[in-house]
């Protein structure tokens, strides 16, 4: 309809078409920078970086610090800092390992590895992430001591509460079903991956086409139709490449026998399957899609972003700002939690160091994802690339063999140089 | 004569030991611009803090439309149909302009999400109006001028039928275009029967837009007058002196003793 109008510029150049995609040139800076990085490190890795397996690899490394970046983001953005995510994530992660291991086979006698034992350990791990977090908070918010402060005492504070509540003790075997939310033990397989796949190219395309039509139906300009199209196609090859990916790394053999034989089959002859999503990054993709959500059309994300650019502006027009902070920190202890089950079943059991410096994992991947320390300005998907860009760096030097303290010095470098690349960004763009 | 719109008696409020507002009474009525003089910490922007909700009074009485009202917070003065245009504008510079002029009254959808689209809908509608010039409605206001940002500020008031206006220097970052255009707008506001009170420094706009003038020194009220009674120096010496003419009606700031004057 009013494509022809708004799309009749004579004479389309590169740069015209380009800016018609209204694409987010920072974010898809931060994807460059990211395929660069994979490339170089698949040249020098002889092709072992960018191998189904290395990628399998890396999304599972990454679930646990990026659930927590997104809630990093709401705590940055309102400008304030948690220091105590690691520590907090100990804390549940000890609590849920007990819980697990304690409360639900003897004192509720279900015995091991019951279905209940699951939900009731996540539930219980995560409202004692929320009740910690909105304790955090209520200290920040209503009785205005630093975040700064109030974390950096819970990072002491939290990481030793762990020790107590497991005597010092490493807890596990965790239960067979709780540690398939850790990555590799727990995968959707080939079909359930690909069905998954579809229904998120659905998804978006619909939202895609709701969002269009909405602002069509305002009389707002819309973008041509070639660039709708062009960005359809681009999210739902990432997507299904994703999939593919995943997909393509098989089972080894030995193992795909013993699944077979534990349900009393033999392996049939040359046959293969692939791992598919794994569950963790199936939590992941839940989180990032939910805070995602509340970033960007709730009222409590709305406030967040208000708040975090002048906090007198958003006490003036009526909202909340202490208990708005509550909420923040609330979210945050909650995805604490959260990645805590995803760290502790990864490992297959809960031991006191877990989660030991994640808190500095967790803001440097907010801060290379473009959140600002002076508030205001975020987002979850770029925190979660950062997540990814961090962990691809440390991995992909360990690949590579570089020395243990020089991949630290490299990752300390890097994340100077990414605010100042985003500084400088900001500058030129007026944002 | 019906009850003022507005009536503040007896207001008092302190900052540790300091008399920020003393005893000061001011009122408002439909259709007029009473404008509020002092130098800077005189107590004026203070005065009507307290107005808006951003602070709470040590003692006194706010009525409004003659019956008494208690406003503890910002949205308390809204639901009073206050709004206030502050100084410092009080905008978020992060968000666009429809998010701004809804800030805390955001348009839901029935599934209680925020409601972009509608919301830039009622925007463009309304800067349609105040601001034809208005485009940029997808960038942050940071990326806005001073008087664009200040059509959002004005634009938030007024979108809300707001009864009672607040303008705390509302054309100090504005250029003389823009200036005309605020003062064109309290016109139109006055006629449609809102009561605004104006801060401001500029004798000059004071003269041009407001009905009536009250004057603070020191947290005290010097005197009350009405505009056309009063010239440039009789209002210079009530800001200055606290010394108040002939025509006013002195307050409990105003200089008593004549031959203190020399």
């Amino acid at each position: 309809m009013s494509d022809s109008a708004l799309s009749g510029s004579p004479a389309p150049t590169a740069r015209t078409m380009f800016a018609a995609l209204q694409l987010d040139t920072r974010l898809l800076g931060m994807i460059g920078a990211f395929v660069v990085l994979c490339l170089a490190f698949n040249v020098v890795t002889d092709g072992a970086f960018l191998t189904p397996r290395n990628i399998f690899n890396l999304t599972i490394q990454t679930v646990s610090v990026a659930i927590m970046a997104t809630g990093m983001v709401f705590i940055i953005v309102t400008r304030h800092i948690d220091l105590s995510v690691g520590s907090l994530l100990a804390t549940c992660s000890a609590i849920m390992a007990m819980t697990q291991t304690v409360v639900t086979p003897e004192w509720l006698g279900l015995g091991l590895n019951h279905p209940l034992t699951l939900p009731i350990t996540i539930l219980v791990g995560v409202v004692a992430g929320v009740l910690i977090g909105a304790f955090h908070g209520w200290l920040v918010g209503y009785l205005a001591i630093p975040a700064f402060i109030v974390t950096l005492g819970g990072l002491l504070v939290w990481r030793n509460v762990a020790w107590f509540i497991t005597n010092g003790q490493t807890i596990g075997p965790l239960d067979a079903n709780f540690t398939k939310i850790g990555g590799i033990g727990g995968t959707m397989g080939e079909t359930w991956s690909w069905v998954f796949g579809i229904v998120a190219v659905l998804a978006a395309l619909s939202l895609q086409y709701v969002a269009r039509r909405r602002r069509a139906a305002h009389g707002f300009p819309v973008k041509p139709f070639w660039a709708e199209l062009t960005i359809s196609g681009l999210v739902s090859a990432s997507i299904l490449g994703f999939v593919a990916t995943l997909n393509a790394y098989e089972i080894p053999e030995r193992r795909l026998e013993r699944m077979f034989e534990a349900r009393g089959e033999t392996l049939p002859d040359g046959m293969t399957m692939g791992y598919g999503i794994p569950f963790s990054v199936l939590l992941l993709i839940a989180v990032a899609v939910i805070m995602t959500l509340v970033a960007q059309r709730t009222r409590l994300g709305r406030y967040v972003f208000a708040a975090g650019g002048n906090p007198d502006a958003a006490e003036l027009s009526g909202i909340n700002t202490r208990f708005l902070t509550v909420k923040v920190f609330a979210i945050m202890g909650g995805l604490c939690a959260l990645a805590g089950a995803v760290a502790s079943a990864r490992l297959g059991f809960s031991t006191n160091d877990i989660g030991t410096l994640d808190e500095l994992r967790v803001i440097a991947a907010a801060v290379i994802g473009g959140t600002a320390l002076s508030g205001g300005i975020g987002t979850i998907y770029g925190a979660i690339l950062g997540a990814l860009i961090m962990q691809s760096l440390q991995s992909g030097m360990a690949m590579v063999g570089v020395d243990a303290p020089l991949q630290n010095i490299v990752v300390g470098v890097v994340l100077v140089i990414a605010v100042l690349i985003d500084i400088i960004y900001r500058k030129r763009t007026g944002e | 004569m019906t009850a003022p719109l507005v009536e503040m008696k007896d207001m008092c409020i302190s900052f540790g030991g300091v008399r920020a507002v003393d005893h000061v009474s001011v009122d408002l009525h439909p259709g007029e611009v009473v404008g509020l003089l002092g130098h800077n910490g005189a107590g004026k922007s203070t005065l009507i803090k307290i107005l808006s909700g951003a602070y709470k009074a040590d003692s006194g009485e706010i009525r409004i439309d003659g019956k008494p009202v208690t406003i503890n917070s910002p949205r308390d003065a809204r639901t009073h149909n206050i709004e206030t245009i502050y100084q410092t504008l009080a905008l978020a510079d992060n968000l666009d302009a429809a998010s701004n002029l809804f800030l805390g009254r955001e348009l839901t959808t029935p599934f209680g999400f925020v409601d972009d689209d509608a919301m830039e809908a009622e925007t463009r509608k309304i800067m349609g109006k105040l601001n034809p010039n208005f485009k940029k409605f997808s960038a942050p206001v940071k990326a806005l001028s001073g008087g664009q940002r200040q059509s959002v500020a004005i634009a938030r008031a007024v979108y809300f039928n707001a009864r009672i206006l607040i303008m705390d220097e509302p054309t100090a970052a504005l250029g003389v275009h823009e200036t005309q255009m605020v003062a064109e707008l309290i016109q139109e506001l006055k006629k449609q029967g809102l009561g605004i009170f104006l801060i401001s420094h500029d004798i000059h706009d004071v003269f041009q837009l407001c009905d009536r003038i009250a004057v603070m020194k020191n947290g005290q009220l010097v005197g009350t007058a009405l505009t056309h009674e009063v010239s440039d120096d009789d209002v210079l010496g009530m800001i200055i002196l606290g010394k108040c003419p002939p025509h006013a009606t002195p307050g409990p700031g105003a200089l008593v003793d004549d031959t203190a004057l020399g």
